[in-house]
């Protein structure tokens, strides 16, 4: 992070959901650690699936394939923490395997296509088009704000 | 200095010390500043000065009081440019600001010291004009001896405080150590901000946490040097947490300060008078408890004053005191704190709380016709609830004694309230020292472990063996336990939370925590009852915050998570509690029924195959037995002639939604007769059992139209049907009952 323009737009903490590749803004980014014990939260919106203790602070989990409308992870299959910041303290994010980190240019940004589906499209910010695929940019404070639009 | 609450004092003493400190400086730039001055400078100053001559004169420091008045009247010419900063003047001002000081180190006997030559000296520069003009001689006034108490160490102003009193004081010289206390606090407290305390708190609960596992792991290993080691860290990170709780510490007179003012205020605007008295302003509680206890603490005074006591001609007239007297105690009992408010006032309206109860359709005639005087006190915690007759800008603006009660029980505290007619009202409080650590239950079910917080612990019930099946009964599918002959109703967690409902085998072990939840008592049955544990609260995230049955987080000394059960959450979500909290009105426990229940004869019905209701006989006119082939139709209704009347008919088996055993085969039907405002109606039911005398103890308050709730008779659990609700709904028939009916 050499200059303050470089880090603010096109740094992107990436990742796999489902084959797909997205990122977030990396500033938000706190760590990301292997899969952690969590305790379960009988009655909790559909895509918060856990807490994890994180070195004594409760950090709430959330299944981004669940978020995002995408099909289960397959068994025996152990998500990665993608640990944000956030006002309301860190919140996890479970996703399938970690990216680099990504330097993307503003001309190859799009917003999201119209045909996206309406509950995963407030999510998305818009896609990079790199060379072999498309990087889903998610807006992080949407996400884990999980009670605005429950599916 | 009369009752003035000393930590205003010690506030006023920090304060000033602050201002001051600057005042200097600020004057010496003026004294720069001969050829104009900055006036934005010496408006800094004069605020500052004004300010410690407001506060002081508010606190009935007088002579403090005045010398901050002639300097400010100085600083007023200089800010007006009537007066050159010469060093005269800057001078005289400069001296004033040490003697200020001098008699903030000696507080309590400020009053006696002599501030006349300052005075004089100030009062001189405002009456020589030619100080405009002024020579920078020193003058007289550099000749000023410091009294004794000025510039001293504060063991001499203490020495002073026993020599050098006049008779008003002596009454603070009784606590002259304490007084000594005051002024050294100057030199040893520091101003903290609150988040920095929060932040050390969390981190202190961290330690905890890591000392709890450490303590796990240490047991474990039997090493006994990392033993005496690990307990030597236990014992110190036990002082160390309760030294930082202490910090949060702020004893309730803080809250308490305003109240005085409030009284006297409310008093005048009512036209009452009215005294306050306060005890135990010294009680401590922690800072986040005292924000959350002082909305509803005014509230509580402000209704008191405006409700509770009577004008003085009424009080006159019935030969109490004219002035009302309104006591606000706190204490510790039990490692909790008790607050009381209590008034030697009216007490409260009961009938008028009656009658306002039924017209806002709070509770039924019948069920008020019931009631204790005390319980009927209680309706005034209902929300919608409110007597005042007129809205004033007193009370009376939407927020209700029920958001009394919620904000208290929110905090893990309960509301009591009794009252005497024409004698007075207590309200009593009882809240948690903390919310940041607080002993808890662990339990474990499906798997997941819960904490539960002891504050809203009963008692522990385990059933073994054949007591598993025998001893739980049902109430139309809903499970209820038989505690000392009360009924008590049963929340499976399992099925609360929606975890391994499928999965329920019988078990040979069932344990039962008993909890108290508003009043209500319900049996939750756990898996496994762990252990009792110190636990450090931790709050929901943002993504759990509408998930009622959960309280907060906390770490288990095994490093992971658990929920906190928020039991009042838990008491709506299996609806032992119905958001109405109209069946708390029956008085569950019991307590005050059963010394002196009525004893009233009861007609048992039955219904269906084992079901059996209740209707007190007082209800019922007649019995009678009715062909079937008289019964006609009449708007979609079975009606009989009977008596050259229309007779409707309430098939109450299908009307309350439970089974019929009657079949086609029955040439007659069975019906009680009630009339009620000269109507009549037909209740068919299957069978009369039997009519017994029982004194009413209602257990188990039904949340199922048409029935009051639940009573053991003759050791069989029945339903007591609520005649007047029944008609009620037929006179506005539901749905749902049309169609039962039909």
């Amino acid at each position: 992070m050499s200059t303050a323009i470089q880090s603010r737009a096109s740094q992107l903490c990436t990742f796999y959901l489902d084959n797909q590749m997205f990122g977030i803004d990396v500033q938000s980014v706190q760590e990301v650690i292997r899969y952690q014990q969590m305790t379960d939260i009988p009655l909790a919106p559909d895509s918060v699936c856990g807490l994890i203790n994180l070195r004594g602070q409760i950090v709430t989990a959330i299944e981004l394939r669940k978020r995002l409308g995408l099909p289960n992870r397959p068994e025996g299959q152990l998500p990665m923490n993608v640990v944000v910041r956030s006002d309301d303290g860190a919140v996890s994010l479970l996703v399938d395997q970690i990216g680099d980190v990504q330097e993307s240019d503003e001309e190859n940004f799009e917003p999201p296509p119209e045909t996206l589906r309406g509950s995963t499209r407030q999510l998305i910010r818009g896609a990079y088009k790199m060379k072999d695929r498309l990087l889903l940019v998610l807006d992080t404070e949407k996400v884990i704000d999980v009670t605005s639009n429950v599916e | 200095m009369s009752i003035e609450d000393d930590e205003l004092i010690k506030d006023f003493i920090v304060e000033s010390q602050e201002h001051l400190s600057d005042v200097e400086s600020q004057l010496l730039t003026l004294e720069t500043q001969q050829d104009g001055v900055d006036v934005a400078l010496v408006n800094k100053v004069f605020r500052a000065v004004h300010s410690i001559k407001g506060a002081a004169g508010f606190l009935g420091f007088e002579v403090l009081e005045s010398l901050a008045h002639r300097g400010e009247e100085v600083l007023n010419r200089l800010r007006n440019n009537e007066m050159r900063p010469t060093s005269l003047v800057i001078n005289t001002l400069l001296k004033a600001t040490d003697r200020l000081k001098g008699l903030l180190d000696s507080l309590e006997t400020s009053n006696e010291q002599d501030v006349t030559e300052h005075i004089v000296a100030l009062e001189r520069l405002l009456n020589d004009q030619s100080s405009v003009a002024a020579e920078p001689e020193d003058g007289p006034i550099i000749e000023t001896h410091e009294t004794p108490a000025t510039k001293t160490a504060s063991t001499k102003t203490t020495s002073e405080v026993s020599i050098g009193h006049s008779p008003q004081e002596t009454e603070s010289i009784g606590s002259a150590i304490h007084d000594a206390a005051i002024v050294s606090a100057v030199d040893s407290t520091i101003r903290v901000d609150v988040s920095l305390l929060d932040t050390l708190m969390t981190r202190v609960g961290e330690l905890v946490l890591a000392r709890n596992q450490i303590m796990q792991f240490t047991s474990e290993l039997g090493n006994t040097d990392l033993l005496r080691t690990t307990q030597r860290l236990n014992l110190i990170t036990t002082e160390l947490q309760e030294g930082v709780m202490k910090t949060r510490m702020q004893p309730i007179g803080n809250v308490w300060s305003k109240f005085p003012r409030l009284v006297r205020d409310l008093a005048v605007i009512c036209g009452k008078e009215v005294r306050i008295e306060m005890e135990g302003k010294e009680t401590e509680l922690d800072k986040t408890i005292i924000e959350a206890i002082k909305d509803p603490l005014t509230h509580l005074v402000r209704n008191t004053v405006d409700h509770g006591i009577e004008k003085p001609e009424v009080r006159r007239s019935i030969g109490k005191p004219v002035e009302g007297c309104l006591t606000v105690r706190a204490f510790h009992e039990g490692g909790q704190v008790i607050i009381d408010i209590s008034d030697d006032g009216a007490g409260l309206n009961l009938d008028r709380i009656r009658s306002k109860a039924i017209e806002k359709g709070l509770v039924s005639q019948e069920q008020i016709a019931r009631m204790q005087e005390q319980e009927i006190a209680q309706l005034i915690f209902l929300p919608g609830f409110s007597t005042a007759e007129k809205v004033s800008n007193v009370s009376g603006r939407g927020v209700g004694m029920d958001v009394v009660k919620t904000n208290i029980e929110k905090i893990g505290g309960s509301v009591d309230l009794q009252t005497r007619p024409g004698q007075g009202t207590t309200v009593k409080i009882k809240i948690p020292l903390t919310l940041a650590i607080i002993p808890a239950l662990i339990v474990t079910s499906a798997g997941n472990r819960f904490a539960i917080p002891q504050v809203n612990l009963l008692e522990l019930v385990r059933l073994e063996g054949e007591q598993t099946t025998k001893s739980i009964e049902r109430i139309q599918g809903a499970p209820v336990y038989r505690l000392r002959g009360r009924l008590l109703p049963l929340v499976y967690l399992r099925n609360v939370l929606k975890t391994n409902v499928e999965n329920e085998t019988p078990q040979d072990v069932i344990n039962i925590v008993i909890l108290r939840a508003d009043d209500r008592q319900f049996g939750l049955v756990v898996d496994r009852i762990n252990d009792t544990e110190e636990i450090v609260v931790k709050p929901l995230s943002k993504q759990l915050k509408g998930v009622a049955v959960y309280s907060g987080t906390t770490i288990m000394g095994d490093g992971k998570v658990a929920l906190i059960l928020d039991v009042l959450g838990l008491a709506y979500a299996s609806q032992v509690i119905s958001k109405m909290r109209d069946g708390a009105l029956i008085d569950p426990s019991g307590r005050a029924k059963e010394s002196d229940g009525e004893p009233q004869t009861l007609i048992i019905l039955g219904t269906g195959t084992s079901r059996r209701l209740a209707l007190p006989i007082s209800q019922v006119a007649r019995l009678e037995k009715i062909s079937k082939a008289s019964v006609e139709f009449a708007d979609h209704q079975e009606v009989v002639q009977y008596r050259g009347k229309i007779l409707p008919l309430i098939r109450l088996a299908s009307f309350l939604g439970l089974e019929s055993k009657e079949t086609a085969e029955d040439e007659l039907l069975n019906v009680v007769v009630y009339n009620e405002n000269q109507r009549s109606f037909g209740l068919v039911i299957d069978k009369i059992i039997d009519i017994v005398e029982t004194s009413l103890q209602l257990n188990h308050p039904s949340t199922r139209e048409g029935l009051l709730g639940s009573v053991v008779i003759h050791d069989r659990v029945t339903d007591l049907v609520d005649l007047p609700a029944i008609i009620r709904m037929i006179d506005c028939p539901l749905p749902r009952h049309l169609t039962a009916n039909v």
